[in-house]
């Protein structure tokens, strides 16, 4: 499974993000975060901070309100 | 890639200058700083006049809907303004403002507190503006510690060489 997961659930913009990257930190180069948000918006900005920080977004998918993301983090 | 070029020279860069004080303008600075700042932008913030507020040791924010043609809040089910004339009543203001409170705590939206607290973390360059310190009669013992006093051409030679400028 992931290395790391954040539960950024009940948390809106720009916390997922600022929560995520602070926690991509303790990823090892390679490895893979789990964030799980509520946040609608969180879609399109996971999907940018990913295209900008060259971090993969392996995974984005929806399932009854919750997103989950799961990244690679790229060194 | 591109976390690793913080100082590189491919480091994408960005200022921001903070001309407002109020709870509701404390936002757009502050979520545009961090999220760059997490994106691997070097980030700096230029506060002056009203934005000083936002660099005080105890933040106390306040927001109003006197004049505020657009600030319409969800109260009891709808969408509601109140005419100025309201607005303008003693107490008005500050329960506009307990109430925005509230509503940023429900709807999980950081507090100014955290977001501060996020930009000092990523190491934004907070810069004060001094001449509105002087202006105002402010002491840089009012403002939180780690900023770094300047002017215009501070800011100015900042500006330059950055790919983002934005004025709020």
């Amino acid at each position: 499974m992931a290395d790391k997961t954040l539960d950024a659930k009940g948390l809106n913009c720009p916390l997922p993000i600022l929560r995520a990257k602070k926690t991509l930190k303790d990823v090892p180069a390679g490895g893979t975060l789990e964030v799980l948000a509520t946040d609608p918006g969180s879609v399109a900005d996971f999907a940018a901070f990913c295209r900008t920080t060259g971090n993969e977004l392996v995974e984005s998918t929806a399932d009854n309100g919750v997103y989950r993301f799961l990244i690679k983090h790229v060194a | 890639m591109s976390e690793t070029d913080q100082n590189g020279s491919n480091a994408k860069s960005m200022t921001i200058i903070v001309t407002k004080g109020s709870l509701d303008w404390a936002y757009p600075p502050f979520i545009l700083g961090t999220t760059a700042a997490a994106m691997g932008v070097d980030v700096t913030m230029f506060f002056t006049f009203y934005g000083l507020e936002l660099l005080k040791k105890k933040l106390d924010l306040q927001v109003t809907a006197l004049g505020n043609a657009a600030m319409k809040m969800p109260l009891a089910g709808m969408h509601m303004s109140m005419p100025n004339i309201v607005n303008m009543l003693p107490g008005v203001d500050a329960g506009a403002t307990v109430m925005m409170k509230n509503l940023i705590k429900k709807k999980g939206v950081a507090s100014i507190e955290e977001l501060r607290e996020a930009a000092i973390e990523a190491e934004i360059k907070i810069i004060a503006c001094q001449m509105t310190l002087d202006l105002f009669e402010y002491n840089k013992s009012d403002l939180i510690d780690g900023v770094a006093l300047g002017g215009a051409a501070t800011y100015m030679e900042k500006a330059l060489k950055s790919d983002i400028n934005l004025f709020i």
